[in-house]
């Protein structure tokens, strides 16, 4: 009689890996993998800006002001998406426009990411004060809305692109901090982190090599969700004229600047929104994507 | 029960002295001193300079200069506005009232549409109606607000003439003010007429900050729908021949609520934060709308104390809302 539980092992090319697992419960989320298809499209619009976009994006055609999309009745197939007040092509603005809000999102998530991962290690590793301190200064930060956070935040360092992206790591940093502290001290006591000590692992060794990557789960989800929040802030600082400056192509500065023309162009109002709720959208569908992927108790 | 309380009310102090430190440290972090501020491009005599600074008590090391702010502070002095010579804390009272009204107006939306969607998206799983009301609360969750009231008041007030574009109240009508709240006010003014002025301006600046919390809301009622509809205590309810209806309301609802109520008290701090968005584009004389004028007109005291006051709130609902958290969960209260 042949051997059963010898032919229900698999060859170990086909055991499931933790990779392999994750993306076969990744693409099973039709949502996730829409969320993924479209950032790929922004990505490749951000990279081939200067490549794909019709017109340079502050290029003023003076003859063409305020030219509707091509699809209406006095539209021009030169203008697809139409021009804006000075005559500047939407389409290649919006394009140009990927660019900025993808490096916002970039940015912003990358400074509060790293700073956040090491005070939440530090918090998380060293308790006592240090801890302490760490915590009530995030608690600080969580008590004001994001928004007038990062409003105070460029009230102090002045309007702009970069200080919007500064002010925007700020807020999202508590977040980080919070999570990396609590994955820590649930993590710090497991018996392969007292195993790493015993066999002499310092102290830099144990906080990143040994426990760091076995709380990446919430922060990878967290950080896509940042990416979301970051972009959605920085439309709304250039919307109340603290972020970008005219002309930077930014999608909220691009808004608000058309705001008057709003009744009789609508499009230079509609497209800059489209395009912030599509992006905004994606990167939400992504997060909620991973975040079921990544953690067993959630999977459907 | 009493110590709980004591203890997080004991814990909120912390943070409330950060808050003062941050309020504090916006005006001597922000370039130039006040006095440069104040006197413009044309500059001013040194000995002048020295005067308001001595005035000011900018000249004092910045221990002796925070005591001093605390001790206003506590007082209940958050200084003058520089545009209209005001007390800070008088504005902001005069204020708060529109904030408030609609705030409550949007939590209300949120709460009375968000919980049944999410309910029925979590008896109706994986259907066209769950598909439906959670694509419509991702949509709703991704929203930028700005663009979002600008589409309605696109819809809504310029083409169908519906309702009001901005403000609170049409001009005709004058409002004694008693308590603030407008829609209070004109009814105690027995003016029926105001009252319908009101709530048509109070309309789409409701609907706009509602809806990321209805998003939010929606979503997580239904997360926490399905997470108890999977306990036994629910199926055994079903065997004893209940009706569907009767067990999601008596028997599921008031324990999904729990984690519910917990968002919705969270929903304060983004409401805050939405009406900064809403109150601009609606023109609604809230607290929102005079802190980005103040940060606009560099009124350093306005944006200092309206800093401090906002996140005096945001720190006492959420320390309320963990007091209730305790009193429908004993778990909480010991832990």
């Amino acid at each position: 009689m042949p051997d059963v539980a010898a032919d229900l092992v698999l060859p170990p090319q086909l055991a499931p890996s933790r990779w392999r697992e994750f993306r076969a419960s990744y693409a099973q989320n039709r949502g996730a993998m829409v969320g993924v298809a479209l950032i790929a499209l922004l990505v490749f619009c951000a990279v081939f800006a200067d490549v794909i976009s019709p017109h340079p994006p502050n290029q003023q055609y003076r003859d063409f002001t305020l030219a509707p999309p091509a699809w209406a009745a006095e539209g021009t197939t030169r203008f697809l998406l139409g021009t804006d007040p000075v005559g500047r092509d939407m389409l290649s603005r919006l394009i140009h426009g990927t660019r900025l809000s993808l490096a916002i999102g970039l940015v912003s998530v990358a400074i509060s990411l790293s700073l956040g991962v090491v005070l939440g290690l530090v918090a998380g590793y060293f308790r006592g004060l240090t801890e302490t301190v760490i915590m009530r200064v995030m608690d600080v930060m969580l008590a004001l809305p994001s928004l007038l956070l990062a409003i105070a935040v460029v009230a102090i360092l002045g309007p702009g692109l970069v200080n919007a992206m500064y002010a925007i790591a700020i807020v999202l940093l508590p977040h980080y901090v919070r999570l990396t502290r609590a994955a820590v001290i649930s993590e710090a006591g497991r018996d392969y982190v007292t195993a790493s000590r015993i066999a002499g692992a310092g102290r830099l060794r144990l906080m990143f090599d040994t426990i760091l990557p076995n709380c990446a789960a919430p922060l990878i989800v967290q950080a896509t969700l940042g990416f979301s929040n970051a972009i959605l802030d920085a439309a709304a600082l250039g919307f109340l004229g603290l972020g970008a400056q005219p002309p930077t192509p930014e999608w909220g500065s691009m808004l608000s600047s058309a705001l008057e023309f709003i009744q009789r162009a609508p499009w230079v109002v509609t497209y800059p929104g489209l395009a912030i709720l599509v992006t905004v959208l994606a990167f939400n569908l992504m997060g909620d994507g991973l975040r079921d992927a990544l953690d067993p108790k959630l999977r459907r | 029960m009493f110590r709980f309380v004591l203890r997080r009310v004991a814990l909120i102090v912390p943070t409330f002295f950060g808050v003062t430190l941050l309020a504090f440290a916006l005006i001597h972090l922000i370039p130039g001193d006040p006095v440069e501020n104040l006197s413009g491009e044309r500059g001013m005599d040194p000995a002048r300079r020295a005067r308001l600074l001595h005035e000011f008590g900018l000249d004092r090391s910045l221990p002796m200069q925070y005591a001093d702010y605390i001790g206003h502070v506590l007082r209940g002095d958050l200084g003058t506005s520089l545009t209209t010579h005001e007390p800070v804390l008088q504005e902001f009272l005069t204020l708060f009232p529109a904030t408030v009204e609609l705030a409550f107006f949007a939590l209300l939306l949120a709460v009375v549409v968000g919980l049944p969607a999410g309910m029925l998206a979590a008896q109706m799983r994986n259907t066209f109606a769950d598909y439906a009301v959670m694509g419509a609360s991702l949509a709703g969750y991704s929203m930028p607000v700005f663009w979002w009231a600008l589409l309605l008041i696109l819809t809504f007030s310029v083409q169908l003439g519906w309702t009001p574009v901005s403000g609170r109240i049409a001009v005709a009508y004058d409002v004694p003010f008693v308590t603030g709240f407008m829609l209070v006010d004109t009814l105690r003014a027995g003016d029926f007429a105001a009252f319908r002025s009101a709530l048509s301006h109070l309309v789409l600046p409701a609907i706009v900050l509602g809806t990321i919390p209805l998003a939010v809301i929606a979503r997580m009622t239904r997360s926490s729908m399905l997470e108890v509809l999977r306990e036994d205590y629910i199926r055994v309810a079903r065997a004893k021949g209940l009706s569907r209806l009767a067990v999601t309301l008596v028997h599921a609802l008031r324990n999904a609520l729990i984690p519910v109520v917990t968002v919705i008290g969270l929903q304060v701090g983004l409401l805050l934060s939405g009406a900064i968005l809403t109150e601009t584009i609606f023109s609604w004389p809230g607290v929102g709308n005079w802190l980005i004028h103040g940060v606009q007109s560099r009124d350093y005291p306005v944006v200092q104390g309206g800093i401090l006051l906002v996140a005096t709130i945001v720190i006492s609902v959420n320390l309320l809302v963990d007091l209730l958290y305790g009193v429908i969960n004993p778990r909480i209260r010991h832990a």
